[in-house]
């Protein structure tokens, strides 16, 4: 039974993969769209055998810039929503200017980080991962702190527990499962500002400074190969998540049915 | 003799934007060391405010509450709680969650005698077997019985329960009465009941304390002569059918429903 269960859970999504690419073939084939218009899936394996130096570097560029904008964000968004869960004044006061931050296209942003920091190629990407991923966590951490059930502080606090006992033994572990879920949000979130700074930034790294000069030079191919390229490193940072969570809270988790 | 519990003449009023809301108006509850007192009363009287001000999660704005001859200013290792809602931590196995309060206060034993020691409670509460269990694994009744043995596991001076069985269905709560009987004759207790049930009452206190509508002061107090654990089977007496039309009267007084003149005769 375990073995077919492990079998069903790796084969089931890869032939939904194949399935998908099966389907992009297709629909490339049958409209007789050129190479210059849309690149089927058999386009790509040439365009990473081609490139596929600056794919192992420039992948790397944009993986541990992410993953330093993300940790980032965990760090300060757990902070923020620390702060914001514990006291309502500060919720009141941080909620207004928080979702007015994340309201701003980011877009928008680097033209004027760029500005800010010129030729900080690395550190304006980390910058610009870490400020489109904190806002779900801080949110998620602030929520799960503020709704706690009085009755679990009272089991603690009429023992005479410190607040920063409450804090270690039940808010934290409880808040663990909203916490994983803004995490994963975060992680798709994070690749999205990773690439907006390597696209935009002018001699840009990464997979984003790939992509641009797959256009320059109208090397569809190239430019769908990074596409796929990205979306396979955040479904692995995806699933390292998933496995972080089923470590750490695993226990929130219940049997269907 | 000195009572383990004294609250004397409480007055506790919470601020809203509407002005004060007085809850407690003139409290006077005495508990003696091992003595069972519930304490019943109209919703919203505030009976739940009653058991926060004895863990010493709430100062009143008058009046003392003395709890082993010393007055109780803050939160005190001495006591245990059990609410309507069993509030175990899903992250911890059934034996963790009540070596919980262990971890807290201080205690002579060493990790080998706490765990036996919750062991013991959990055969005691009928939940042998179950130690290495999720609470999310466990019915209702059975996540109450684990936050009993909880409640009892650092040996507190008192037991507060808050309508601990005021969720569960009435054959479920009829079995953790007898277990609380069970309980007690092995890890004597001191303990104070808020419940609305008043068979649950009678069953398990010696002593009922009625309280008024809000603002709540004591309005009656109903001895409940008792000679060891009790059967189910004593809730079908003439006695307990008179105590309980006693206290149904003095629910209805309380709530508004029968004028007090009109005494019974």
């Amino acid at each position: 039974m375990t073995v077919w269960k492990t079998v069903r859970g790796i084969g089931v999504p890869l032939i939904a993969v194949v399935v998908f690419l099966l389907f992009w073939e297709w629909l490339v084939w049958v409209n007789g769209w050129p190479k210059f218009k849309m690149a089927a899936p058999s386009d790509l394996p040439p365009a990473y055998e081609r490139h596929w130096d600056l794919f192992l570097t420039m992948g790397w560029q944009t993986l541990w810039r992410t993953v330093l904008g993300l940790f980032l964000a965990v760090l300060f968004g757990t902070l923020l929503g620390m702060i914001m869960g514990f006291s309502r004044l500060m919720r009141d006061a941080l909620y207004p200017l928080l979702v007015g931050f994340n309201a701003i296209p980011k877009a928008t942003v680097v033209p004027i980080v760029a500005l800010m920091f010129v030729g900080q190629h690395d550190f304006n990407t980390v910058l610009l991962a870490f400020m489109i991923s904190f806002f779900p966590i801080a949110v998620s951490v602030s929520i799960g702190l503020s709704t706690l059930e009085p009755e679990y502080r009272d089991i603690l606090r009429s023992l005479g527990a410190s607040q920063a006992t409450i804090f270690w033994k039940i808010a934290l572990p409880k808040t663990l499962p909203e916490f994983f879920g803004a995490l994963k949000v975060a992680v798709t979130l994070a690749f999205i500002g990773t690439n907006l700074m390597e696209i935009v930034s002018p001699h840009g790294r990464g997979l984003g400074a790939l992509f641009d000069s797959g256009r320059t030079n109208s090397d569809f191919p190239l430019m769908f190969a990074v596409l796929i390229a990205l979306a396979f490193l955040g479904i692995v940072l995806y699933y390292i998540v998933v496995a972080l969570e089923k470590i750490f809270a695993g226990w929130a988790e219940r049997a269907p049915g | 003799m000195q009572n383990l519990i004294e609250i004397k003449g409480v007055r506790h009023a919470y601020r809203t934007d509407a002005g004060p809301l007085p809850v407690l108006d003139g409290l006077d509850v005495s508990v003696p060391e091992g003595g069972f007192v519930a304490v019943v009363g109209p919703s919203g009287c505030g009976k739940s405010t009653l058991t926060r001000l004895i863990a010493g999660l709430m100062k009143p704005d008058e009046g003392e509450v003395w709890l082993h001859g010393e007055r109780v200013k803050g939160p005190r290792a001495t006591v245990g709680m059990a609410f309507q809602n069993p509030v175990l931590l899903e992250w911890r196995t059934i034996l963790k969650n009540v070596l919980l309060p262990l971890e807290i206060v201080p205690t002579k034993l060493s990790k080998k005698q706490a765990e036996e020691r919750a062991r013991f409670l959990l055969s005691l509460v009928g939940l042998e077997g179950f130690e290495d269990k999720r609470p999310s694994e466990l019915s209702g009744g059975m996540r109450q019985r684990a936050s009993l043995c909880r409640a009892l596991i650092h040996q507190p001076d008192v037991l507060i329960l808050d309508e601990p069985f005021g969720a569960l269905d009435a054959f479920t709560r009829e079995d953790l009465w007898q277990t609380m009987h069970r309980v007690k004759e092995r890890e004597p207790f001191t303990a104070v009941l808020i419940t609305h049930d008043l068979r649950e009452s009678i069953f398990l206190a010696d002593q009922v304390v009625v309280l008024s509508g809000r603002p709540a002061r004591t309005q009656y107090v109903l001895d409940i002569p008792s000679n060891g654990p009790r059967t189910l089977d004593d809730l079908y007496t003439p006695e307990a059918a008179e105590q309980l039309n006693i206290l149904r009267h003095q629910i209805q007084i309380a709530q508004g429903r029968a004028p007090a003149e009109e005494a019974r005769s």
